[in-house]
Order: structure tokens, then sequence, then C-alpha cells
């Protein structure tokens, strides 16, 4: 074969595998104005209406006390919510990847389920447990707890939401490395609290990040469950996102959108961290192999 | 073990629990009464319906959106890329403003569409905006993995077999595909049905019209008819129990038909 029959072999090569040149650019064009449209567009309104009587109108919204007690609780309630999880998503994927036991796919269906129930009905179900008419709510009532329509009740609902994220994360991770490392430490003489600060901690420190990054900007964003549990006081179990919605409808779109564009902010963020954390992990994973 | 299981039993199932016994303290007639009143039926009709509707545009848009960011190089691929996690990662009630005021009378597409004489905010055709907005991450995120791990060398040897390429991607891509389109479709479906924050502020929410079912649960509690509410969110939750039944035996159906390499 000379030359250009080479260069011929290798264009029709090429040519089996894709489409005609036609195709392509519509194709691309279609995905790329779908996501211009309904995912650049949004995010860019956002900072737009933020911005749009200027950056000290901007800048007064967000120092207004109601937007500064909004954020405190914002800040407190994730705080909550993600060293509860962290702690538990920890031990329920030590307790998954590294021992067997019955029952194993039921918990992890479980586990995964405030994913698959609308925001709505997670803050239903702590009505119905702590409301007025709820089970432990005149009970709770008779010895002044509050929980419901208080900071207690938004750190639930917001637990329970987030509650799959580091579990999650890890599962998986900890059940590519196996029991091998722990096996051993655990044989040279190591306690089982050594073992697991020494050994499995540091085997699986990226991905505790991952899930705490993503737990944490679900704890702070989200709506439907802590609107449902909240009562909406103003000033004081207003989260950001209840704030949001708050000025919405009171037509203050300059503050509305102000606090909104810190919250979508924190997305964006939360997506480049992700993406560092990813690449982290694919190392972590890599030389690991099988 | 034990805290895995007593953690999971004080946050989970105590709660939901707490949501079954609520419903057994109705009649079977009383539930039926609710479920088939005109206003409940109209919500799980409204979420039901557009939801389903949202998750075809986004399996057909996923598809296309995947094949290109996977198949195709082209400028800002990658940031192209990036921005499909947006609805994943933007506060549900961020995105419901944002939408809004997109698709508002005088907003940057809605007034277009106006002139146009298609109204979206405050119809049911902006509850289905929302809902496309929500689900494109889950069919693009599903399928995008399995397009990539692809074997080349299958497309390569149907093509020297013969096969044009429109045989090609439709005889030999697109079936290896299917198993995480439905996956994709389904948890795009269910996420939409549930679908509260970046719905309610675009939707207009008039009762039989433009009402999803969340929106009904949120209102019924608030008029302390908890019975009602609590009706609704069963046959909701039993639903998504269903959905994410079917998302794990088709996920098992996908392990067993494709080859590992």
């Amino acid at each position: 074969m000379n030359q250009s029959q080479l260069a011929l072999a290798s264009v029709t090569r090429s040519d089996l595998r894709t489409e005609p040149k036609l195709v392509r650019a519509a194709i691309i064009a279609v995905a790329v104005i779908f996501l211009t449209v309904f995912v650049i567009l949004p995010l860019v309104v956002v900072f737009a209406q933020a911005f749009s009587k200027g950056v000290g109108a901007y800048f007064s919204a967000l120092s207004d006390p109601e937007a500064l007690s909004a954020i405190r609780l914002t800040l407190y309630v994730a705080a909550i919510s993600v060293s509860l999880n962290l702690v538990f998503g920890l031990v329920a994927a030590w307790a998954i990847a590294k021992f067997d036991f019955p029952g194993k796919t039921f918990l992890i269906s479980l586990i995964d389920l405030p994913f698959s129930v609308s925001p709505v009905i997670s803050g239903l179900i702590f009505v119905l447990l702590f409301g007025a008419q709820g089970y432990w709510g005149p009970w709770l009532q008779s010895h002044g707890i509050h929980v419901l329509f208080a900071v207690p009740g938004i750190a639930l609902a917001t637990t329970f939401v987030t509650f799959p994220f580091v579990a999650r994360a890890l599962i998986p991770l900890m059940q590519e490395q196996g029991t091998q490392e722990e096996e051993a430490a655990i044989s040279l003489g190591a306690s089982g609290l050594q073992t697991f600060f020494r050994v499995t901690l540091p085997n699986i420190k990226w991905g505790v990040l991952y899930g705490v990054l993503l737990c944490n900007a679900r704890a702070m964003g989200e709506f439907g469950a802590v609107s449902v549990v909240s009562g909406h006081i103003r000033g004081e179990t207003n989260t950001m996102p209840l704030l949001v919605e708050i000025l919405y409808n009171e037509y203050q779109f300059v503050s509305s959108f102000a606090i909104a564009s810190l919250l979508a902010m924190l997305a964006l963020i939360t997506l480049i961290a992700k993406a560092v954390l990813e690449r982290h992990l694919d190392e972590d994973q890599r030389p690991r192999g099988d | 073990m034990g805290l895995t299981l007593t953690w999971l039993s004080v946050i989970i199932l105590i709660p939901l629990a707490g949501l079954f016994l609520k419903t057994l303290e109705l009649s079977p007639d009383q539930f039926w009464g609710i479920l088939t009143s005109r206003r409940t039926l109209n919500a799980l009709k409204i979420s039901f319906g557009l939801a389903f509707a949202a998750a075809c545009v986004n399996l057909v848009m996923g598809t296309i959106i995947v094949w290109a960011l996977v198949r195709y190089r082209f400028p800002g691929r990658r940031l192209f890329d990036a921005v499909v996690d947006i609805p994943f990662a933007l506060p549900t009630a961020v995105a419901g403003v944002a939408l809004t005021a997109l698709f508002a009378q005088k907003g940057l597409l809605g007034a277009p569409l106006a002139e146009l004489g298609i109204k979206v905010a405050f119809t049911p055709i902006g509850i289905f905006v929302a809902m496309i907005f929500i689900g494109i991450p889950f069919v693009v995120r599903t399928v995008q993995p399995v397009l990539i791990d692809l074997d080349v060398e299958i497309e390569e040897a149907a093509a020297s077999l013969g096969a044009n390429r429109w045989h090609t991607v439709a005889k030999v891509i697109l079936p290896s595909l299917i198993p995480a389109l439905l996956t994709g479709f389904a948890l795009a479906f269910a996420r939409a049905v549930g679908e509260y924050g970046s719905v309610i502020f675009i939707a207009g929410n008039l009762p039989n019209v433009s009402e999803i079912a969340p929106l009904l649960i949120v209102i019924r509690l608030s008029e302390f008819r908890y019975a009602d509410a609590t009706a609704i969110a069963v046959v909701m939750l039993v639903a998504s129990f269903l959905i994410i039944f079917t998302v794990n035996r088709l996920q098992r159906w996908a392990q067993t038909r494709i080859p590992v390499h």
C-alpha cells in the first residue's frame, strides 16, 4: 500500500464512525441552544436582576437585618445537618462496604429514599410527628419544647433531605478498596479506632470531602421541606431560600435576587470544587485497581 | 451496625411510619373520597402528566446533548459539559424565580414568545418548562458514561459489514444505550413529579389548571386538613417507590445484558 492509499483508508475508516457534516452541525447547534436557553440564561438572569438597580442597591439588600439573619440561620442549620450526616455517612458506609449482613440491599435502598421523595413530603412527615395535631406535638407543647416552626424542625428536615450524600459518596469507594489494608493493620496489632483513623480515613479523605460538599450545597439550598416545617417567622425561622420566596412575592425583586445570587454563587463554587475533587478521586482509585 | 440502624430509624423509618399510620386513621371511603375529589385528581394529573411529558423531552434532548458532548469536538464543549450540572446544584427556589423572570411577559424570552402569542409563565407550559430544566441532568449524566465506554470496534464491525451510518446508530448504538436511557428517563420523571421549589413560582397555581400535587399538600397543611395532605402524600410516595424499584431492576437488567469487557 502506498502513502495515498493509506491516507484514503484512514479517511474512510473515520468516516464510517461519524455522521455527515450537516448532521453534526445540527446536533451541536441543538445541544448548545437547548443548554443556553434552559440552563445558562436562568443563571444569567439571577445576576442581571440582582444588579439591575446598581451595586449599591445590591449590597444594601444583602446587609438588611432580615437578610443577615437568614444567612446566619442557613449557615447554622447546614453546620448541624452536615456534621450529623458526616458521622452517620462514615458509619453506614463502613458497615455496608466492609461487612456482609442480611438485608444489605434493603438498607442501601432506605439510605437512597430521601433522594426520590418529594421535598414537600419530607417536610410533611415531620409535621405529622411534631405538629399540634401530630403524634408527639401535644406532649412536646406541654413541656415547652418547640420543634416545628422553630430551628430544630428546620435542622431535622434538612438532615432528612441531605441524608444520602456522604454515605452515597463513600460506599462505592470503600467497596472498591476492600478490607485487605484494614486486615493487615489489625493483624499487626492496631486497635479498631487506630485502624479507622490511620488506615481507612486517609484512604477515603477525598470521598469524604466530596460527600460533605454535596451535602452542604443541598442543605443550604433546600426549599420544599424547610418551607413546610419553618412557619416563615420573619427574622427567626427564614432560611435564605425561604427569604428569596418571601421577598419575591412582595415584589422586592432586587432583594430577592440578591439573596438568590449568593445561593447561585454557592452552586457555582460547589460545581468547581466538585470537578477538582473528582480528579483527586480518580487518582485515589487508579493505583488500587482491583 | 447498631448505630447505622438506630440513626436510620430515627431519621427515616419513624417519620415514614408516621405517615402511613396517619393514613390508617382514615376509613377507605374517606381515603378514596379525598383522592377522587376533583381538585386532587386534577393536581395529580397535572403533576404526573406534565412530568411524563417533560421526561420525554429530556429523553430526546438529553440524547442529543450526550451525543454532541461525547462524539464531537466544538468550541466551549467543556463549558457546556459543566453547565449540565447546574440544575442539580442550583437551589430550587433560585431556579424558580430565575425561570419566572426569564419567561414572564416582560422577560428576556417571555417578551418575544408573547409576541408570538405563547404565554409560558403562570400557565401549565411554565410548569412543563421548569420540569424540563430540573430533569435534564438526569438523562445526560446517566447516558454519558455508557456512550463513552461503548466499544468503537462494534461500530466499525457494523460499518465494515456494509451497514450505513443510520443503520449502525439505530441498530447497534441505540440498543446498547436503552437501559441507561430508560434509567435517566425514570429518574427525571420521578424528580419532576415531586418537584416543588422551581415549579411554584412559574406555575400560576390556579386550582384545577396549574396547581401541582406537592403544592396542594402544602395548601391542605396550611388549612390544617392533615388527612387530605397525608392521603395525597401516600399516593405520591407509593409512586416514587415504584419508580425506584423500576430503576433498580433496569440497572440489574443493564448489567446482565451488556457484556463486560
